[in-house]
């Protein structure tokens, strides 16, 4: 891949917390940093760094105090919520660490949701959300509730759910972290492929061996970027994609 | 960008759908929820159907009227409640023998007119001794009146002009007198005893059930001769008639409203003396008579439609506290607020909805109890059932709407924080 286009842009990003009139905490201290399409990057930190702030708000979830965020060149940094919903909805997919699946919804209804707030007509929606289920190795479980599917099966589902709009970015909150090992790994397996696909996917995480399955870390440590660099070696769970 | 009437349609559908679901998985606490509902309407269309079988029964001739008939008498049959009305009606004169026959002689449009004239709480005993309760009306009764009072012969005979001419003491006695003095025997030619006086039993009436609770059947029948003979020439009559067709009715009406106003010398511009009236006005009576039983009801409904409004109220807005982390997703993958809104709402219209309908289920067998405990055609009060429906869908809209905008105003990344 070759493809140079940005889809991410922030330019001296400040978060700061008002904490009742008196004290005031400043998550981000201006945040710069660009992802270009089809890029697999992790964002690392401790937590406190400011880390979890910087994912709401490049996940449209919350808005910069200042600062410039551009999403495919749309300026989404004074977006209103609706505009912010739908931005999540047409151009995010999230993966979060705790799955965040609707318990009594079946795999394939919890697939349909980004649908269904997209306003696709039913049809089209179940056959789209089938092929996100089987594109995540889950076509045989499609109408499992989460509690009767595994640790990796959820987060599969949830993976097919933040697919299943097309979107431009994949962001996966520490994705790992509530799987074993084994499982982790085989997560990790399948978001290589989705790379290899042409996904641009952002993790974040605390974990050094789970960023390293990223091309790029971007370390962020009292609200401000540490480092940027490329993954030099990265972990040995590739074998098994290639 | 205008959005299409279509696309709006599909949102709301859609909405539905999710709100069914989210109501189907929370099954217990949406059955309390509707519970509540399902009472209070309940009480309001129970008691409206009873009031819509009252009504009907009264239509479909379980009153004492035949068709296209209706009967003068000297007061309504449902006392006012205005003293004044009260104190005009107690001196009004009696409506006597000679007004009703010149009646018969002189209202072209009436068919068949039948006099009679009524007293109540007698005893009538037989020969060997067998008693009735003292709550046996005797009527005076002329031929005429077994047609316009659609009365039928069941067994034996009709007493002749002969025997009413001559004030026969023969007698005609309803089913209830049969079942209480004639159980086992037949009583045709027996005699009876009323007020010591003794009477030969002719004919047995045929059956015609209770109305509004009273029995229709729990009477004797006498010539109105004889009535007149032992009891008074100047008793108060009614008189009642049966219009040539019903093209006629209101003009036979008219006809003997005139009759009767210039035979009493009623003065031109002056209220009747008397009161007529017909199934029509029977049951417009019948509905004053029952106007504060309705809105007391009413009240009452409408206070246990607010106590159910805020239960849901409550429970929507523990729904709302414990799916917290649903609306947090539901956000994060794109929600707006007007979904969260949309989805909210719908789910209390549904519960109201359903808890309504299943209230004018209930409400509606309720009161057509009656309606099989007389014997009549079941009533389904069509107009009470939309205000029903309709009112639980306000209800359900005016108490979910502050859970629902609780709701939809959720942080996202507070909500999906949320344990």
């Amino acid at each position: 891949m070759n493809n140079n286009s940005v889809v991410i842009s922030l330019q001296q990003i400040k978060k700061i917390y008002d904490m009742g009139g008196v004290e005031e905490v400043q998550a981000l201290r201006g945040v710069s940093l660009e992802i270009q399409k089809n890029e697999y990057v992790a964002i690392m930190g401790p937590s406190g760094s400011g880390k979890s702030t910087l994912m709401n708000i490049i996940g449209c979830l919350d808005t910069p105090t200042s600062g410039l965020y551009e999403f495919n060149t749309v300026n989404v940094s004074e977006m209103n919520d609706n505009q912010l919903a739908r931005v999540r909805n047409k151009e995010i997919g999230f993966v979060f660490q705790t799955f965040n699946l609707l318990a009594r919804s079946d795999a394939l209804h919890n697939v349909e949701l980004p649908l269904i707030y997209a306003g696709v007509p039913s049809v089209d929606r179940k056959r789209m959300a089938r092929e996100a289920l089987e594109h995540v190795g889950l076509g045989d479980r499609i109408h499992h509730k989460p509690n009767e599917l595994s640790g990796g099966q959820r987060q599969r589902v949830a993976v097919a759910r933040a697919l299943v709009n097309r979107p431009s970015i994949l962001l996966a909150d520490e994705p790992t972290g509530n799987l074993d090992s084994k499982t982790g790994d085989e997560i990790m397996i399948l978001f290589e492929e989705l790379h290899r696909q042409g996904n641009t996917i952002i993790l974040v995480t605390h974990e050094e061996y789970i960023a390293e399955h990223a091309y790029r870390i971007i370390r962020i440590r009292d609200g401000m970027v540490e480092s940027d660099t490329p993954v030099e070696r990265r972990a040995k769970v590739l074998a098994a994609v290639s | 960008m205008p959005r299409s009437f279509e696309s709006i349609l599909y949102e709301i559908r859609e909405s539905l759908v999710m709100a069914l679901v989210a109501l189907r998985t929370n099954k217990l606490r949406s059955i309390l929820t509707l519970l509540s509902m399902s009472v209070g309407v309940f009480s309001i269309i129970a008691v409206m159907t009873a009031m819509g079988v009252m009504v009907n029964s009264i239509e479909n001739g379980l009153s004492q009227l035949g068709a296209n008939t209706f009967q003068v008498q000297k007061n309504q049959e449902f006392e006012s409640d205005n003293p004044r009305d009260r104190a005009k009606l107690r001196n009004r004169k009696n409506i006597q023998h000679s007004e009703g026959i010149l009646v018969k002689e002189r209202a072209s449009l009436a068919k068949i007119v039948g006099l009679e004239a009524w007293e109540g709480g007698k005893i009538i005993t037989t020969t060997d001794g067998k008693k009735t309760n003292p709550g046996v009306s005797l009527v005076g009764e002329d031929v005429e009146g077994f047609a316009t009072n659609d009365w039928l012969i069941g067994d034996g005979r009709l007493f002749t002009q002969d025997e009413l001419n001559s004030g026969r003491h023969v007698a005609i006695i309803g089913t209830v007198v049969v079942q209480k003095l004639f159980a086992k025997t037949d009583p045709l030619g027996q005699t009876i005893r009323i007020d010591g006086q003794e009477y030969e039993i002719v004919g047995v009436l045929a059956e015609k059930g209770g109305m509004l609770g009273g029995n229709q059947d729990n009477f004797v029948a006498i010539p109105l001769t004889t009535f007149f003979t032992i009891y008074g020439h100047d008793r108060d009559i009614h008189i009642m008639v049966q219009s040539t067709s019903r093209e006629t009715y209101e003009d036979c009406i008219e006809q003997v409203r005139g009759i009767l106003r210039a035979v009493r010398h009623v003065a031109p511009g002056a209220d009747d003396d008397f009161h007529i009236f017909s199934n029509d006005t029977l049951i417009q009576s019948f509905n004053d008579f029952s106007k504060y039983v309705r809105l007391g009801l009413l009240f009452i409904s409408a206070v246990a439609l607010i106590a159910a409004g805020v239960g849901i109220m409550n429970i929507m807005l523990v729904s709302v506290t414990e799916r917290t982390r649903e609306i947090g997703i539901r956000k994060a993958i794109g929600a707006k607020k007007k979904n969260i809104l949309t989805q909210f709402i719908l789910e209390a219209v549904v519960v109201s909805q359903l808890g309504g309908v299943i209230g004018i289920l209930f409400g509606v067998i309720a009161g057509n109890i009656i309606a099989f405990m007389l014997s009549v055609p079941p009533v389904i009060p069509v107009d009470w059932t939309i205000i029903g429906f309709v009112t639980c869908s306000l209800i359900g809209i005016i108490f979910g709407v502050y859970p629902a905008w609780k709701a939809s105003n959720l942080d996202p990344i507070e909500a999906l924080r949320y344990e």
